[in-house]
This record gives structure tokens, C-alpha cells and sequence, in this order.
């Protein structure tokens, strides 16, 4: 993922693209001063005096992450509180409170160096684990410790930085990110972090564009200097040269064009000139991406990765939890339905242990673990069944492999099913249910699925890397990862064709469905739904608009007798140049 | 002085959640009480000091309670760890 280039003093740093949007402003180091903590010797009739200064400083921490968490409130969910909560509860530990005041008697030492030398301890221990997610708690006892040293030295919260600035630093704590974001800043870079990190999960909520994984930005960039934030592709520019500022200006207008554009298309259908209708909706995976896929006019949400509740949570989520988030979710969105798709993620995000595989991406993950941990699973289809009762939710299974994998999920389906009749719970019962045609294997068995099941979805990157046999983030072989490949293409139209023949519905919630140069051909190939990501669905209804049905036939039929990818992409990118001659094609 | 062995019930082991329950029950009783694993002693009253033993599904911990009220409260703590520590 990480790569940097150096060209005549301006960097370009790609990490992790974190939280969407361009930013384009003056950049904040706020670096993590590491605070000063000289030891010192006290004598002996200070020592009351030592621990009173520990105790306002405890206490005046609380009472800032109690502030921190009735503003968080308003702004932020209650999954983002939790992490002030734990810290609080670190605070209130007495244990840990009566040891530093121990050795402040014993070893007559300043508080500050005692409270260092003893949080600085745990924090190495969770350094050193080999668990991921303990490894991120450590930054949070990071946080603690710095504010009660910070307290007793009587420094201010660097809460009060200048307004529109972008923000770069080593790593944001939660706690920064919701200060930060009281002083309207324009987005953040930070070297460290990934999309599990709580400060990425707020800046999303904040909608403030961010990328994170920049590893060295910190070093790269000097206080004041200019630079660009591309929350979309996960690309920081620092003192970009003014062609550059120049057509990151072009992205942004086109992207705040498209949405003056939406207003026009917003209510209009997604169908074509001579009138074939299609559905238009969109993946999302947090609920704050709720009210710009309304505003965008999706119908709907054909992908909610449902994955997006265990990450904001420290364990796996009660039914009660998960409940609580679908439902919302599904109340937001009625009468238009939402897709859920059950967990997706591979052993290590469930368990945050250290569950190494070989090869994850052909690992215990999806409908695998779901088959095997059948609480869980079955937790998980009560919170969706419980959502239901507005009749607009339906249920998605990922890793599909095998025939025999859907009559299991079924057979459990039904036996929760019959568990809220006994009990005489209110569902939909009714509730419809796919899977997600992402391995080659399940593709081959489209039409035999399709008459087990209500719908599929098409899940074009994990289809493309499999039936490729590239791996998307190996260089050496990037090239060939290629969602116009020829092979592909014909196995997608196979799916299509065969699911029709079925008569079920057949979707595509792949990154293939959002790509403005796959539209013509997926409408000629028959495609029925196309879940996308919110940002780009104007653009895809527009071309959806502005062909007829008979001519994406016949330019699907072409673009399928041609054998390299090359050549398809460019007779497809000709085709939608002479369509919409002013369309903004990136690449 | 009492000793118990337990064994890692719930799935996601011991975070912060099973971590505060597990202090806030300690804190009911007067006993001391201490863990050990892999060789690292901690205090399980403190909430920080049992965040870190970073104890996951399966591993074996050793529990010793010293105090007036340890058999009581080595029941009680035993009990919780049986319950899958209250968690999911």
C-alpha cells in the first residue's frame, strides 16, 4: 500500500485512504511533544503535597474525558464513547493509583516520573503484543498518561489550534480527533493507524477526509507547509506544484459538479432511453453514510458490510447491539430495502487474537467462520431478523464456495426462524436471501444457487483476484489485475445469464458496478442492480441514462469477443466518450 | 491462601469489557488477589494491569487469593470465568 516519491521538493505519500474527500490547506504539525518528565528527588515533607497534585490531576482528567464524552455525544455515536468510558475506568483504578502513590512515598520521587515509569510498563507490555488490538489500546494508555502528567505539569489541552489547517500527525488519539474537530479543521494525515483505528471511525462520523498509514508524513513535512488530502485514493501531496493543486481543484469541482448534478438526478429513475429500469444502490458499511446515499437518491442499500459494528466495538456485539445498529439502519432507509451482508472478515478481526493464516484471503473468513461458530452466526440472524419487520431488509452471505454451504445457512435461517414463531417474535417472514458470487466455484454453480436462493450479488474483487490468480497488492504482478480481462467478463455474463434463467434477481456490488467504463456493458450483459459506492452513483445513473438497452446489447456482445483486456477497455472507453463526449473519465 | 486454575471460556478473551467486570467483581471482596500467566503476575484488581495480560480463548491462567474472605471470593471469581466471564 505505502509508497512515496520525491520530485523537486514535493512529496507524494500514499497510505490508507481513511475517511473520503479532498482537502487542500496548510498543514498543523501537532506532533506528540513527548512530554518531559524529569525525575526528581522530594523531600520528605512534600510528600502530601505530591499526592495532592496526583489526586486534582486524576480528577481533572476525568472531569476533561467526562467533557470529551458529553460533547462526543452529539457528534459521535455511542460505540466511539466506549473508548472514553475504558479510560475513565483506567483513571479510577485504584490499584494502579495506590501503586504510584506508594512509590512516591518510598522512592520520594516527583509524581510525573513515577505515573511514566508505571503506565510506561503496561504500554510496553501491549507493544509487545502480539494482538493487534492491543497493540491500538496502548495508544490509548498513551493518551491517559500524557493528560494526568499534562494536568499535573498544569499545561493547557492543546485543544485550541488554528481553524482550517489540516492536521498531521505520528498518530490521533479519539480524544484528539473530537477536540480537533470543534476547530474546523479540514482533514488529517497521520502516520500510523489503520481503518480500525478509533480516530479513522470518527473522522468518517465527522466526514472529515483523512489517510492514514502514511508511516513518515511527520518527518516529510514542516509546520505551515501546503498540502493535499485525497481521502478517496488514500494520497497525500505535500507542497504540491500548482499543476498539481490545479487538477486536484478539477477533482474536487467535478465531484462538487456531480453534486449539483444530483440535484437534477436525483429523482429521476436509473433507466435506460428506451426505458429498461434498473436499480441503483449503494455499499455502505457505517450508518453516517446514511443520509448522503439518501441525498445522492440511491435506492436503497444493496451492500451494508456488516462488519462496520464489530470494528467500532471492542468484542464481538450482543444480538441486542447488532439489533439496535440494523434496525436503525433499516428504519432510516425504509421503505427502500437494505442488503445485509453477515460478517465478512477473516478469523483475526473476530477474535483480535493472534490467528495467523498462510493465505487469508483463501482462509477462514465469511459464511466459513459463520458455518462454524453457529452462536455467533445465529446471534447475528436473530439482530437481522429482528430488523426486519419492516419487510425491507434482506440477508447476504459472503465466501459462498459450495451448494452445500447455502443449505446449511438456510437450515440455520429456518431454525431461528422457527425459534421467533415459537416465541412469537415479529419478522419478515418472507425475508429475502442471497450470496455474494465472489469464488470462482460459486460462480460455475450460479443457476443451481440462484434456485436455492431469492437473489446474487456479483462481488467482482475478490471474483477478480481468484479466477485471475493475482494478488492485487503483489507489484510484481498488479499489472494483470484487470477487471476488463476477457475470462472475467464471460464468467460474469455466465452468472447473469444463468441467475435470469432462474428467474431471481442478479446484482453486482463489486467495485466493477462503480466503474463508469463497466456500465454500458453490465446493462448490455442483463445486470439488474448496481450497488455502488455513494460518491459515484450519479455518474453511473447518467450513463444509465443516456443509452438504450439494445445499444448496450450490442456493445456488450462486442466487448465479449475481443481477448485482451487492453482492448476492451479501450473500445468500452470509446464507446462512452462518443455517449458522453464531456464525461470526466479519471485514469 | 487459595489457588485455582482456570481456563479462557469466552471468545474474544479478555478485553476491556470482561476486564472491568472482572475488577469490579474483585473489588467486592477483601482478599488479595493475583493472576499469573506466562510467567507475568498482575494484580486482578487492577483493570490495567488484567487489560494487558492480553489473555485469549483457551490460555490458562493461575489465580491466587490470600485474605479472611479468599475461599468466598475464589468461588465467586472461579464461577465468573465458568460464565464465559458474563461476555457476549
Amino acid at each position: 500500500m505505502y509508497s512515496k516519491t520525491v520530485n523537486n521538493g514535493m512529496i507524494t505519500i500514499t497510505g490508507v485512504p481513511a475517511s473520503p474527500g479532498i482537502v487542500f490547506g496548510k498543514s498543523y504539525c501537532y506532533l506528540k511533544k513527548i512530554i518531559k518528565v524529569d525525575k526528581l528527588s522530594i523531600l520528605k515533607n512534600t510528600i502530601p503535597q505530591e499526592i495532592v497534585r496526583l489526586e486534582h490531576a486524576i480528577e481533572r482528567s476525568e472531569y476533561e474525558l467526562k467533557k470529551i464524552i458529553s460533547f462526543a455525544a452529539n457528534q459521535v455515536g455511542k460505540t466511539e464513547i466506549k473508548i472514553f468510558e475504558a479510560q475513565i475506568l483506567i483513571l479510577q483504578d485504584i490499584i494502579l493509583l495506590e501503586g504510584i502513590k506508594s512509590r512516591i512515598k518510598n522512592e520520594l520521587t516527583n509524581a510525573e516520573a513515577v505515573i511514566d515509569s508505571e503506565f510506561s510498563k503496561y504500554q510496553s507490555i501491549m507493544l509487545n503484543a502480539k494482538d493487534e488490538y492491543l497493540r491500538e489500546r496502548a495508544h490509548e494508555v498513551e493518551d491517559i498518561k500524557n493528560r494526568i502528567i499534562r494536568n499535573i505539569q498544569q499545561e493547557k489541552l492543546t485543544s485550541r489550534i488554528d481553524k482550517n489547517v489540516i492536521v498531521v500527525s505520528e498518530a490521533l488519539t479519539a480524544g484528539d480527533t473530537i477536540l480537533f474537530s470543534r476547530n474546523k479543521i479540514l482533514g488529517f494525515a497521520t502516520d500510523g493507524g489503520g481503518i480500525t483505528s478509533h480516530s479513522t471511525l470518527l473522522a468518517r462520523s465527522l466526514q472529515l477526509p483523512a489517510v492514514v498509514g502514511l508511516k513518515d508524513i511527520t518527518k516529510n513535512i514542516n509546520h505551515g507547509d501546503l498540502l493535499i488530502v485525497d481521502g478517496y485514493d488514500g494520497i497525500v501531496i505535500v507542497r504540491p506544484t500548482d499543476d498539481l493543486i490545479k487538477k486536484y481543484n478539477q477533482e474536487k469541482l467535478r465531484h462538487f459538479e456531480f453534486e449539483d448534478k444530483l440535484k437534477t438526478l436525483r429523482d429521476q429513475p436509473a433507466e435506460t432511453l428506451d426505458k429498461h429500469k434498473v436499480i441503483l444502490s449503494s455499499n455502505i458499511e457505517f450508518i453516517d453514510e446514511v443520509p448522503v446515499i439518501l441525498k445522492q437518491g440511491s435506492q436503497g442499500i444493496g451492500l451494508y458490510r456488516s462488519e462496520g459494528v464489530l470494528i467500532s466495538k471492542y468484542s464481538i456485539p450482543t444480538e441486542e447491539e447488532q439489533f439496535i445498529e440494523y434496525d436503525k439502519l433499516a428504519a432510516l432507509i425504509a421503505p427502500q430495502k437494505i442488503v445485509i451482508r453477515t460478517f465478512d472478515v477473516g478469523g483475526d478481526k473476530i477474535f483480535f487474537d493472534d490467528i495467523h493464516e498462510e493465505n487469508p484471503f483463501l482462509g477462514w473468513r465469511g459464511i466459513r467462520i459463520s458455518l462454524d461458530m453457529i452462536d455467533m452466526f445465529k446471534n447475528q440472524l436473530r439482530a437481522i431478523l429482528r430488523a426486519s419487520s419492516r419487510k425491507n431488509v434482506e440477508i447476504m452471505f459472503p465466501m459462498v464456495s459450495g451448494f452445500e454451504e447455502i443449505i446449511a445457512a438456510k437450515k440455520i435461517l429456518s431454525e431461528v426462524k422457527q425459534e421467533f414463531k415459537n416465541k412469537n417474535i415479529q419478522f419478515d417472514e418472507n425475508i429475502k436471501i442471497g450470496t455474494v458470487i465472489e469464488v470462482p466455484s460459486a460462480a460455475l454453480l450460479a443457476g443451481d444457487l440462484a434456485r436455492e436462493l431469492d437473489f446474487l450479488s456479483i462481488g467482482t474483487n475478490d471474483l477478480l483476484q481468484f479466477v485471475l490468480a493475482v494478488d492485487r497488492n503483489n507489484e510484481k504482478v498488479s499489472k494483470l489485475f484487470n477487471k476488463f480481462n476477457p475470462g472475467l467478463l464471460r464468467l460474469i455474463s455466465q452468472v447473469i445469464s444463468q441467475t435470469k434463467l432462474q428467474n431471481k434477481k442478479i446484482a453486482m456490488c463489486g467495485e466493477m458496478a462503480g466503474d463508469p467504463l463497466a456500465t454500458i456493458l453490465l446493462i448490455g450483459l442483463g445486470l439488474e442492480e448496481f450497488s455502488v459506492i455513494p460518491d459515484i452513483l450519479p455518474e453511473i445513473k447518467k450513463i444509465i441514462r443516456s443509452i438504450t438497452l439494445a445499444h448496450a446489447k450490442k456493445v456488450a456482445e462486442h466487448a465479449l469477443s475481443l481477448l485482451t483486456s487492453i482492448e476492451i477497455q479501450n473500445y468500452l472507453k470509446e464507446e462512452l466518450k462518443r455517449i458522453i463526449p464531456d464525461i470526466p473519465l479519471s485514469q | 491462601m487459595v489457588q485455582k486454575k482456570v481456563v479462557i471460556k469466552n471468545k474474544i478473551g479478555i478485553h476491556t469489557r470482561p476486564a472491568a467486570t472482572l475488577v469490579k467483581l474483585a473489588a467486592k471482596y477483601n482478599s488479595e488477589f493475583y493472576i499469573m500467566k506466562d510467567g507475568m503476575e498482575i494484580n486482578g484488581k487492577s483493570i490495567i494491569g488484567v487489560m494487558t495480560l492480553a489473555a485469549e480463548q483457551g490460555s490458562t491462567l493461575q489465580l491466587r487469593f490470600d485474605g479472611k474472605d479468599e475461599k468466598v471470593m475464589a468461588k465467586a471469581i472461579v464461577e465468573l470465568f465458568d460464565r464465559g466471564m458474563d461476555d457476549v
